[in-house]
């Protein structure tokens, strides 16, 4: 009984031990890919500083304290063409933040009631929501903005038809609300004295309302008895903060939009670039979320449904309880993917005209400036710094609904 | 017995069958199933007829009622004004004046047979690659078409993509030569190497003597400017499509490799690509890529195009197949290890496949999506679709002019999209094999 245990005899180290030795080859790889990589990034970084001396440029980013000299038609914060550059692209950030922001929100509404029709047994509606996914889905959001901004200024009653004594638009929502293709105007809220109490108030009631779910969820797994909870969080959003308001004698008004010779004037002026911004990308996002949607909830099994029913549960508390928590998990992913999309797809924002980051920064001060690279790096590196904050952010959240595995 | 008499009555034959009532049968139950079983529904039911009528209503009309042969919106509207007294109809007629434009852009009229003949040749080219009962023999033409479109588009003489095409050839046969030593690393250098010499050193002066003496095959060259429309998109998404899986691929297996450096670099290109907007690396590619190249080398705009869209799709791509292989059960990675099999066989033979079936829909996703953003070329002075749709509404003659080209737009792309995702499931179905 001999085994074969000869090893083979210690040679020392040979140099094709390099590639066909395991051992040693993932360093060499490793080795070949850095030096790889660093010689592209000294070839790049030489060409550049070649060609930028033949140029006579330099890289500074001084040029983003000088007078900016251009007018923004949308600010957040204030804005006028005397401020820097550097609060020029401040500006378009939170336009860009603005319209990201609201096109998430409205494309999550949208998808989830697409998504949820989609499933619907209404033989009719299921169509019709397949051919809003489909026909959505497969056309670029460029054409949807165009198409969007194409209805509001080209189908839209201007601004001059809503006055006389009988005029050809009018006004929606009890003359609150006036569409036009100049934009929309709709009521804005104005600030009275002691209208930070009321804000104080609510804010305070949503904290309420979320120290009253904890608060009732331990009773409830201490004594079993289940309170109303809807009902009493809706009273705790609502009846704090109406009864400041009108113990502050109603400090926060509404100002109406009124024609105004050839326009329209008080109120928020929601400009067509953002409307068509806001409704293509929310509409275009929407497509692919309702198909996210639907495929979360197909994927959890109808045993899931049906085991709850056979513990007793009711068909609200089921699909509270055991269908969306699971189908969550299933859906969060993509639709983090998908607000990014729509963060990114925001930046086509130049085809309709919205000033948001890459019309400021990446637009009017590269050229003004002529800072090409200096503007280019910057904006991209903001993109990235949003996007992975978004990411990060909504994977937080992702691994708190995530399956708690031992 | 006695229980037989006892009973009062007993039906001694069979009764005929009887039809279902007429609510459980035909399209009355199918009505009461799908549109009306509920008041919900039924408001439902409602609402979409109310809306389908509203939309068909607003659109049929002026969808059907078009006007086609005109030369002009004002002529259109007269037309129209005369056969209906209002303007409230389509003037197709733009279609048919400018149809050309839209597809092949500012491509010279009389060489549209080859933009025509390229693209028969993409379809039976792509062919082999889509239907495995295609012959085999295809695959020939798959190889050679790259070249045969650049030729046939760009013109000028078949030499030039020749000797590129020769380069190719040369370095496969020197892997050949050299994959008898057994090294798949050194017959690779030797194949990358034969290439560059016959690119570099060789092959110029080859082709500028064949061109002089033997100017086989000359085409009407065609500068990257006039090319757009439809044409441009194809090119820009069937060029990022077919090397952006190759690209996608190796990020993805870098990302998943344990060596650190490769898999640092792997992940830094992949989420700084996927985190900024696609607009930003075309501004880039328009913009700096000249300070980024050796002074005085111009390449073209397209091919910049190309490569910006490429990397952009590839590093998605690498994400979509990553998530194959992490679906993979681990028992295949140790599977192949038991076997024998090196990192590269295992990888070709018993990953990939599995990995990239799992991740078609992913795949044909980002196809879909890249030959979307494909449109986002208009904003670089490129004139694709869009870019024409403007530039036709410049004209005087059809200024003011939206809807008719964007559905002619929406429908071609929505067409090519549709086709694809299908594509994707049936793919998908066909390679089905757990019997479900």
């Amino acid at each position: 009984m001999t085994t074969a245990t000869n090893t083979p005899e210690d040679q020392g180290f040979r140099l094709s031990q390099l590639i066909y030795d395991t051992r040693y080859r993932s360093i060499t790889i490793q080795v070949i890919a850095m030096l790889a990589f660093m010689l592209i990034a000294a070839f790049l970084i030489r060409n550049t500083i070649i060609n930028l001396s033949a140029l006579g440029k330099d890289i500074n980013f001084g040029f983003l304290f000088n007078r900016a000299a251009y007018d923004i038609n949308q600010q957040i914060i204030p804005y006028t063409s005397d401020d820097s550059h550097w609060r020029a692209t401040l500006v378009g950030l939170l336009n860009t933040l603005l319209i990201a922001f609201l096109g998430c929100i409205l494309a999550t509404v949208i998808g989830v009631i697409a998504g949820v029709l989609r499933l619907s047994k209404n033989w009719l509606t299921a169509r019709i929501m397949t051919f809003y996914v489909e026909s959505f889905r497969n056309i670029p959001v460029l054409l949807w903005i165009l198409a969007f901004m194409a209805v509001l200024s080209e189908a839209l009653p201007a601004p001059r038809a809503f006055r006389g004594e009988d005029p050809a638009a009018s006004m929606w929502l009890w003359d609150s609300v006036a569409v036009t293709n100049r934009g929309t105007y709709i009521p804005a809220p104005v600030w009275g004295d002691g209208s930070v109490f009321v804000v104080i108030t609510f804010l305070l009631s949503l904290l309420g309302i979320w120290a009253f779910g904890k608060f009732s969820q331990r009773r409830f797994e201490a004594t079993g008895q289940i309170l109303p909870n809807f009902w009493i969080k809706l009273a705790i959003f609502f009846v704090p903060s109406i009864l400041v308001y009108f113990v502050m004698g109603g400090p926060i008004t509404l100002s109406y939009p009124e024609l105004k010779g050839f326009n329209f004037g008080g109120g928020l002026h929601m400009r067509n670039s953002m409307l068509a911004l806001w409704l293509a990308l929310s509409f275009y996002t929407g497509s692919f979320i309702a198909e996210i949607v639907r495929s979360g909830i197909l994927a959890i099994s109808k045993g899931q449904t049906e085991a709850a029913f056979a513990l007793g549960l009711r068909p609200s508390r089921t699909m509270n309880l055991v269908i969306l928590p699971q189908a969550l998990r299933v859906i969060i992913p993509p639709l983090i993917s998908q607000y990014l999309n729509l963060t990114k797809n925001s930046s086509l924002a130049l085809a309709v005209g919205y000033m948001d980051l890459r019309s400021t920064l990446g637009g009017t001060t590269l050229n003004t400036t002529g800072r090409e690279l200096e503007c280019m790096l910057l904006m991209m590196a903001i993109y990235l710094v949003v996007s992975l904050l978004i990411s990060s952010g909504m994977n937080v959240y992702n691994k708190s609904v995530r399956l708690k595995e031992r | 017995m006695s229980n037989t008499n006892s009973l009062s009555y007993v039906r001694k034959e069979m009764l005929e069958q009887q039809p279902a009532p007429r609510s459980q049968v035909g399209f009355t139950r199918w009505m009461r199933e799908n549109l009306f079983s509920g008041w919900f529904n039924s408001i439902l039911t409602i609402v979409s007829i109310f809306v389908i009528y509203k939309i068909l209503a607003g659109t049929l009309p002026w969808l059907f009622g078009g006007v086609w042969d005109a030369t002009s919106l004002e002529q259109c509207r007269t037309i129209l004004n005369e056969r209906f007294g209002n303007t409230h109809y389509a003037c197709w007629a733009v279609l048919t004046e400018r149809w050309n434009q839209l597809l092949y852009g500012f491509y010279p009229e009389t060489e549209y047979w080859r933009a025509n003949l390229a693209f028969f040749l993409m379809l039976a080219a792509l062919a082999p690659v889509l239907f495995d009962k295609v012959p085999r023999k295809m695959l020939y033409l798959t190889m050679a078409f790259p070249f045969l479109l650049v030729w046939l588009v760009w013109g000028g003489a078949i030499w030039g993509v020749t000797s590129v095409a020769v380069g190719f050839v040369l370095g496969g046969v020197a892997f050949k030569l050299v994959d008898r030593f057994g090294s798949m690393a050194l017959s690779a250098i030797a194949a990358v190497a034969v290439a560059v010499v016959w690119w570099l050193l060789i092959g110029p002066s080859v082709v500028e003597g064949l061109n002089s003496t033997l100017p086989l095959g000359h085409l009407e060259e065609v500068q990257s400017r006039d090319l757009g429309g439809f044409m441009i998109c194809v090119i820009i998404g069937i060029s990022g499509i077919a090397l952006s899986l190759p690209i996608g691929i190796v990020l993805a297996l870098g990302r998943q490799s344990d060596l650190f450096i490769v898999k640092t670099i792997c992940v830094g290109f992949i989420e700084f690509i996927r985190g900024v907007p696609l607009i930003t690396l075309l501004f880039t590619a328009s913009l700096l890529l000249n300070y980024f190249l050796p002074p005085g080398t111009t390449f073209d705009l397209t091919l910049r195009v190309i490569i910006m869209v490429t990397l952009f799709s590839s590093a998605y791509m690498a994400e979509v197949i990553r998530g194959g292989l992490a679906a993979l059960p681990k028992g295949q990675y140790e599977a192949a290890d038991a076997l024998g099999l090196d990192y590269w066989k295992a990888q070709r033979l018993i990953i990939m496949p599995q990995a990239l079936k799992i991740s078609i829909p992913g795949i044909v996703n980002t196809f879909i999506g890249l030959f979307k953003d494909t449109t986002l070329v208009m904003f670089i002075g490129i004139y694709d679709m869009l870019g024409l749709s403007n530039a036709i509404r410049a004209n005087a003659a059809w200024n003011g002019i939206y809807w008719e080209l964007f559905i002619f737009i929406g429908l071609v792309f929505w067409i090519c999209c549709f086709a694809m995702s299908q594509y994707s499931q049936w793919l998908e179905r066909k390679l089905r094999t757990d019997h479900r």
